[in-house]
């Protein structure tokens, strides 16, 4: 019976780790294409995501300030977007964003240091933390796409049938999977047989090469960051139908750290790797250690276990090695 | 030009000022952070009631009440300097909603002698007063909330908790460890087992201890958590089918927000509280007349009579009341925080008092005293109806069992005069 507890813990342990590769992928993209590592990305999953919300109960922007400003009451628009619909203007919205950023932004720092566009992004972090409160307001939202949540039955009946146990899965979670299987499918076609993920790939091996022979920098930028906007809105999705949509979901990034650095910075399978890594890796050590230590293992364990391959792989399982010579 | 400045800025500075005469109340409130859609409540419905004695009664005893707002985000260093800001503005009273400020600050208000009110949270053993001269945490502290649980288990269960499992699913802070010593010792008493289940904040990733508990099948769970912790952990109870009805939370864990977002999966769930919920009181009528109408609500009054509104506002009320006893005892409105205290410790809110202010029934009858700051320690339960979407007061309010929780208080609170060599004072 252990042994088939341990099997739970570790199914569902993967399953959290393909959630927390969600987030990762986005980190991944933008530091792909450009180098820079995008402090804002938690940030972008809870502005996605409240964009979504906002949209779908057809609450009015800023309504908050429109009613301090002009004396009035307004607060919803009186209808309701479906969630496709829904999903579709968040998508354009990041897009508008992705320009925002590259013109308002990106443009005023090409040739900088890219601990000054990391600074560029914390401060972006902040001013998006914001927006989002000003536009969509502090509250606790309820994101419901229609995703279902909750044990599957028929998984609990399977395994009780063929083990004389029944194991928890979560359906969210098998979704999550599904979802995150798509996406990355998507994103490596994307990236190998278009004109514009092979444009992306140039840039990111050699900002000057692909410059050289006409790859617009700007261009490219605006696309990757639009991609980790809507990487921000399926990953805000998933979280945001879990807990509600809230401060918190930008701090889903926090997980996303360590599978970074596990599954390497430039890779789009290491960000799922190390994922299913660090997922498993947490959730083991928790139902193994955990209760011999104190428990609440798995924020400073996920860390450890990624501090612990960087030893022996300084540059993540997946990401490129840097051979630097003096 | 450098004389028009100074002219200006010291215009600015008078205007931003309290004026002498006002009593300060500063409101250390959190929109902000990973906590802010439940500091955001409760600061609404604690300002909310001074603007109605503002605004009705001309503040207490002709004293207009001023509650100058300083944003901690739950974050104690800020705390810590919202305290600092503040201070010299003639603060009488700090209402910080964390324990952590508040352990940070029961060494700054017991030096400046100001007067630190946590109802509900904080440390638990200020409750007594010979100990912790300038700290009140009436109407109920943490132990209290731990042993009301635990009666109403015991009713839950016949009157006999030998054999059954309780699991504890808590905040590992400061805050979510307070109930552990004493559940330790009521489990004990009764027989039943413990199983402490920590969970990192903010804790929106919790499977780990939610299939532990599936597999340990408690009979119940009890839940001391705060924010997001709140929403997942009812979530994760939900996916697990484990029943609702047997899953109680503290009073922070038994808002709007935390329900809200698992839909009708959180039907039937409960938590303590020591105070009302709900519009259905008399005082709303005056709100509705001389605060929201005039459009002087804090945030529109979006958030009148939700579970945290409410304890902000009996917070106030509590305050308030203090404020008024003091006057009565300096023969002054003028008060200051060492006469605030005395208010305080000779505070009687009777039921009689509740229905006066328009809030019968609302909490439980305080009576403070030099050596009790704690008042009686009575909570009751509310269940969620996910149908109707509000809370539902299903027990009167219990008394904790003092028996195990006044030697635990004095205790702690010895060890802590020990620590800083305090001589008892009553």
């Amino acid at each position: 019976m252990e042994f088939l507890y341990a099997s739970e813990v570790l199914v569902n342990g993967l399953m959290a780790g393909v959630m927390y590769s969600l987030v990762a992928l986005g980190f991944v993209l933008i530091y792909k294409a450009s180098g820079v590592f995008n402090y804002a990305q938690g940030v972008m999953a809870l502005f996605a995501a409240m964009t979504l919300v906002g949209i779908m109960e057809g609450r009015v922007p800023f309504a908050h300030l429109i009613n301090a400003a002009f004396g009035v009451h307004v607060d919803r628009f009186g209808w309701t977007v479906p969630a496709i619909f829904g999903i579709a203007l968040t998508a354009l919205i990041m897009v508008g964003l992705a320009i925002a950023v590259e013109k308002l932004v990106l443009k005023h720092l090409v040739g900088q240091e890219p601990i000054i566009l990391f600074m560029a992004t914390i401060g972006l972090a902040w001013f998006l933390e914001g927006l989002g409160d000003v536009m969509w307001g502090a509250d606790v939202k309820v994101l419901d796409v229609g995703l279902p949540q909750g044990i599957s039955d028929s998984i609990e009946t399977a395994t009780n049938n063929w083990l004389g146990y029944g194991f928890f899965i979560d359906r969210l979670d098998i979704w999550a999977t599904v979802i995150a299987a798509a996406l990355v499918a998507a994103l490596v076609g994307f990236s190998q047989y278009t004109k514009q993920g092979r444009a992306m790939r140039a840039v990111a091996d050699d900002h000057q090469a692909a410059l050289s022979v006409g790859i617009s920098l700007r261009f490219i930028w605006i696309m990757v960051w639009s991609i980790a906007g809507f990487v921000a809105l399926v990953a805000g999705i998933m979280w945001g139908t879990k807990s509600g949509v809230q401060f918190s979901l930008s701090l889903i990034a926090l997980k996303a750290l360590p599978v970074l650095m596990l599954g390497g910075f430039t890779s789009i399978p290491g960000a799922i790797v190390g994922g299913l890594i660090i997922g498993m890796g947490e959730k083991l050590f928790e139902y193994f250690i955990g209760p011999m230590v104190g428990g609440a293992t798995e924020n400073w364990f996920a860390y450890v276990l990624a501090l612990l391959f960087l030893v022996f792989r300084p540059q993540g399982l997946f990401g490129e090695r840097i051979i630097e010579r003096v | 030009m450098k004389l028009k400045l100074a002219t200006v800025a010291l215009g600015a500075i008078l205007a931003a000022a309290p004026a002498m005469a006002d009593l300060v109340v500063p409101n250390l409130s959190y929109r902000t952070g990973p906590y802010g859609a439940n500091g955001t409540q409760y600061a609404d419905g604690f300002n909310d009631y001074f603007t109605l004695l503002n605004e009705r009664d001309g503040g207490i005893g002709g004293e207009k009440i001023q509650t100058p707002e300083c944003e901690t985000a739950y974050n104690t260093e800020k705390g810590v300097e919202c305290y600092e800001a503040t201070k010299g503005s003639g603060a009488l009273v700090y209402n910080p909603l964390s324990t952590g400020i508040t352990y940070q600050l029961i060494p700054k208000v017991s030096a400046d002698k100001i007067v630190l009110y946590t109802p509900g949270y904080g440390r638990t053993s200020a409750k007594n007063g010979s100990v912790f001269e300038w700290v009140f945490n009436a109407p109920a502290n943490y132990w209290d909330g731990a042993s009301v649980a635990v009666k109403y288990l015991l009713d839950q269960s016949g009157g006999d908790l030998k054999g059954k499992k309780v699991a504890l699913v808590y905040h590992n802070s400061a805050y979510g460890k307070e109930p552990i010593r004493t559940l330790q010792d009521l489990s004990k008493k009764h027989g039943f087992t413990l199983t402490e289940l920590p969970i990192d904040p903010p804790g929106q990733e919790q499977k780990s201890q939610w299939l532990q508990i599936r597999r340990d099948k408690p009979d119940y769970v009890l839940m001391w958590g705060w924010g997001v912790m709140n929403q997942t952990a009812i979530q994760e109870a939900a996916n697990i089918r484990f029943p609702m009805e047997n899953f109680i939370g503290v009073w922070w864990s038994g808002s709007e927000v935390d329900v809200l977002p698992v839909g009708a999966a959180a039907h039937g769930y409960k938590s303590l509280t020591f105070n009302g919920v709900g519009t259905d009181y008399p005082v709303y009528a005056d709100m509705k007349k001389f605060v929201i109408e005039p459009g002087k609500a804090s945030q529109g009054g979006q958030f009148v009579g939700s579970a945290l509104y409410s304890r902000g506002m009996y917070a106030a009320v509590v305050i308030a009341e203090a404020i008024k006893k003091a006057q009565e005892l300096a023969g002054t409105p003028a008060i200051n925080a060492t006469q605030l205290r005395d208010g305080f410790e000779a505070l009687g809110i009777t039921p009689a008092r509740l229905t006066e202010i328009g809030l019968p029934d609302f909490g439980p009858e305080i009576k403070m005293s030099c050596d009790n700051h704690g008042g009686s320690g009575m909570a009751r339960i509310q269940q969620w109806d996910a149908n109707a979407k509000k809370w539902s007061l299903i027990t009167e309010f219990t008394e904790p069992d003092q028996e195990v929780l006044n030697p635990l208080i004095a205790a702690d609170s010895e060890a802590f005069a020990k620590e800083f060599n305090i001589t008892p004072r009553c």
